[in-house]
C-alpha cells in the first residue's frame, strides 16, 4: 500500500493543509509519496521532501501545471493511480476542485472532508453543516480523499525523502487563468492561524469592521474572519467568511466579535481549542459555545480588550 | 444555446437536523424538504443567462425519487423551460448522479451545465467535478461571476486568498458559489404556469447507467458538544483567564 499526497503550492512553497494531509495519509497506509506538479516548483519539492514520513516526493514539470487547473493535474493524477492504494489533498478549494475530477475519471466515489482514519478503506466525515458526523466505508479499490486540515496534526520537518521526476502529460488547452485578485496580507493564513479574531452583522460597517478589528488582530498576531451576515453585508471580503460554506478554522483561540452564531458558523469554528464571544446579546447561541462569554458593548470592550493587552 | 441545471432534493436548511436513536441514519421523517439552496443559485443564474437573449432553453434535471418532481417544479415556477426526472427509488450517490447526468448530457447536448457547488446534506461537493470530468469538459467551480462569450465561458472563481478568473472553452460545467447571484421567489401565477411545463420521467436502467452505491455509511451521530457558557464581567478578568487559565495568550 502506497498513499499519493497531492500537495498544493505557488511554486515555491507548500501551502497550509499539505502537512496534514502527509499525516492523514500515514494514517490510511503504508508509505507516503507526494505529488509537486507545477512549474519551476523545486523548491516546493524539497520543501514536501523536508516533511516527515514523506518517502519520494514526485516531481512533475509543465507551464500547464502552474495554475493548478484541475482538468491538467486530474488527467496526470489518473495516469499516476494505479500505482497508489489512496490519493489524498486537503480539502482547500484547490483540492475539491481536483479530487473528484480524479475520482470521476478512474471511476472511484470520492469521499470529501476526512475528520478521521480508521482503517484502510474507513473513515469519518461530516455532513449537514457538522451537525452529523457519519463512517463512510468504500468499496473501491483506489480511494479518493479530501482531509479536513484542521483535524489532523501537521507533519514536522526533518525527512530527508528522494526527488524523482515524472513526466507531464499533455496540455488538455481547454482552461485557462486569465485575472487573479488575490489580497496580498501580512497577516497569518486564516485556515493555519494561531489565533483568529471573526467580526459579524455586529460591526455595523466595513469601516468599522476593519477600525475596531484590525488593532486586536495586530496584537494578537491573529488572522481575520468573518460570519457569513459580515461577509454578505459586505464588511468583509468573501473569503475571510468562516462557516460550513466558508473556511473551516480550529485556532488556538477564536475571537467571536459581535457574532449571533448560527449554525453555519459554529460549523466552521467550534473546534477551536478556546472561543471567547463578545456579544452584548447575553442570550446569543455564541455565548453557549464560547469558553469565555463578555457580554457588553463590542465598541468599548474591543479596544479595551486592546488597551488591556497592552497594545 | 441550452443550459442544463441539476436540482437536488434535500432537508429544508432552517430545520434541526436530529440523528436516528439507533444511529442508522438521519431522521427524515415529516421533515420539510426543499430545493438545496445552490441548486435554487444555478437556476436563477440559468434562468437570467436566457433572460439576457443568451440561452434559448433551460433545462432542470433531478435524480431520486418520485418525490423529487416537486424540486423540479420549484425550478420550473423560477423560469425553467422543462425538466427531465431520473428516477430511481436506491440511494443514489454522487458518482451515479454524475453518470446520470452525463447520460442526459448525451442526449440534451447543453452548452453549459451549471451545478450548485455542494449539497447541504451530504456536502459532498463532488456531483459537478465528476459531471465535467466524465463529459471530458472543462469546469469553473465556485463560481461568483459567470460571463459567456464566443465559444468561451469566463468564469470567476472563490479561491484561498482572493479571486481567480478562468477562460472555459465551451461546453463546459460551472458550480455556483453562494454569492453569484440572489435567487427571485416563484409568483403564484409562476408556480401555476410551472404546473403545465413539461416534465419527462426517465430511469437509470433505461439510460443504462449502473448506479450501484460504493460507499456505504453507518455509525451516524452528533458530534460532541463543546462545554462552553462561561462568562466573565469584564476585559480584565478575560485576558487573566486567557493568560492564567486557558494559557493560550503570553
Amino acid at each position: 500500500m502506497t498513499v499519493l499526497v497531492i500537495a498544493e503550492h505557488d511554486n515555491n512553497e507548500l501551502k497550509p493543509g499539505v502537512a496534514q494531509a502527509v499525516t492523514a495519509a500515514g494514517l490510511a497506509g503504508g508509505e507516503t509519496h507526494v505529488l509537486v506538479a507545477g512549474a519551476n516548483c523545486s523548491a516546493a519539492a524539497a520543501a514536501a521532501a523536508r516533511l516527515q514520513g514523506v518517502a519520494r516526493v514526485l516531481l512533475c514539470e509543465a507551464t500547464h501545471y502552474a495554475d493548478g487547473g484541475a482538468e491538467n493535474l486530474a488527467a496526470l493524477l489518473a495516469t499516476l493511480a494505479p500505482g497508489y492504494s489512496h490519493l489524498l489533498a486537503a480539502a482547500t478549494p484547490f483540492g475539491k476542485n481536483l479530487m473528484p475530477r480524479l475520482g470521476a475519471l478512474i471511476d472511484v466515489a470520492p469521499i470529501s472532508e476526512i475528520v478521521a482514519v480508521e482503517g484502510p478503506s474507513s473513515f469519518v466525515r461530516p455532513i449537514y453543516a457538522g451537525n452529523v458526523l457519519v463512517k463512510v466505508d468504500s468499496t473501491d479499490a483506489i480511494k479518493v480523499l479530501t482531509v479536513r486540515a484542521t483535524a489532523f496534526a501537521a507533519a514536522g520537518d526533518g525527512g530527508a525523502a528522494g526527488i524523482e521526476a515524472v513526466p507531464a502529460g499533455p496540455d488538455l488547452a481547454v482552461s485557462r487563468v486569465i485575472g487573479r485578485e488575490i489580497v496580498k496580507s501580512e497577516r497569518p493564513e486564516l485556515t493555519a492561524a494561531r489565533v483568529v479574531v471573526s467580526g459579524g452583522r455586529g460591526m455595523g460597517s466595513g469601516e468599522n469592521y476593519h477600525k475596531v478589528l484590525e488593532p486586536l488582530a495586530d496584537r494578537l498576531g491573529a488572522a481575520l474572519g468573518a460570519s457569513r451576515a459580515a461577509v454578505d453585508a459586505g464588511f468583509a471580503p468573501n473569503d475571510y467568511q468562516v462557516g460550513q460554506t466558508g473556511k473551516i478554522v480550529a485556532p488556538e483561540l477564536y475571537v467571536a466579535v459581535g457574532i449571533s452564531g448560527a449554525i453555519q458558523h459554529l460549523a466552521g469554528m467550534k473546534d477551536s481549542k478556546v472561543i471567547v464571544a463578545i456579544n452584548k446579546d447575553p442570550d446569543a447561541p455564541i455565548h453557549q459555545v464560547a469558553d469565555y462569554g463578555l457580554v457588553g458593548d463590542l465598541f468599548e470592550a474591543v479596544p479595551a480588550l486592546v488597551k488591556e493587552l497592552g497594545g | 444555446m441550452k443550459v442544463l441545471v441539476p436540482v437536488k432534493r434535500v432537508i429544508d436548511y432552517n430545520v434541526k437536523v436530529r440523528v436516528k436513536s439507533d444511529g442508522s441514519g438521519v431522521d427524515l421523517a415529516n421533515v420539510k424538504m426543499a430545493v438545496n439552496p445552490f441548486d435554487e443559485i444555478a437556476v436563477e443564474e440559468a434562468v437570467r443567462i436566457k433572460e439576457a437573449g443568451i440561452a434559448t432553453e433551460v433545462i432542470a434535471v433531478s435524480c431520486g425519487a418520485a418525490v423529487c418532481q416537486e424540486s423540479l417544479r420549484t425550478a420550473l415556477a423560477l423560469g425553467a423551460d422543462r425538466a427531465i426526472l431520473v428516477e430511481s427509488d436506491i440511494e443514489l450517490q454522487p458518482l451515479a448522479v454524475a453518470k446520470l447526468l452525463k447520460a442526459v448530457c448525451d442526449k440534451e447536448q447543453p452548452t453549459l451545465v451549471i451545478c450548485g457547488k455542494q449539497a447541504i446534506d451530504d456536502d459532498a461537493n463532488q456531483t459537478g467535478q465528476m459531471l465535467a470530468a466524465l463529459m471530458n469538459r472543462p469546469q469553473g467551480t465556485f463560481a461568483s461571476k459567470v460571463v459567456l462569450g464566443d465559444g468561451k465561458v469566463q468564469v470567476t472563481r472563490e479561491v484561498d486568498g482572493g479571486l481567480e478568473t478562468v477562460e472555459l472553452t465551451l461546453p463546459a460545467v460551472v458550480t455556483t458559489d453562494l454569492r453569484l447571484n440572489e435567487p427571485r421567489y416563484a409568483t403564484l401565477p409562476n408556480i401555476m404556469k410551472a404546473k403545465k411545463k413539461p416534465l419527462e420521467t426517465t430511469s437509470p436502467a433505461a439510460l443504462g447507467v449502473d448506479v450501484a452505491p460504493r460507499l456505504s455509511h453507518s455509525r451516524f451521530a452528533e458530534p460532541p458538544k463543546r462545554s462552553g457558557g462561561k462568562k466573565v464581567a469584564d476585559v480584565a478578568e478575560l485576558v487573566a483567564k486567557l493568560r492564567n487559565e486557558a494559557k493560550v495568550i503570553a
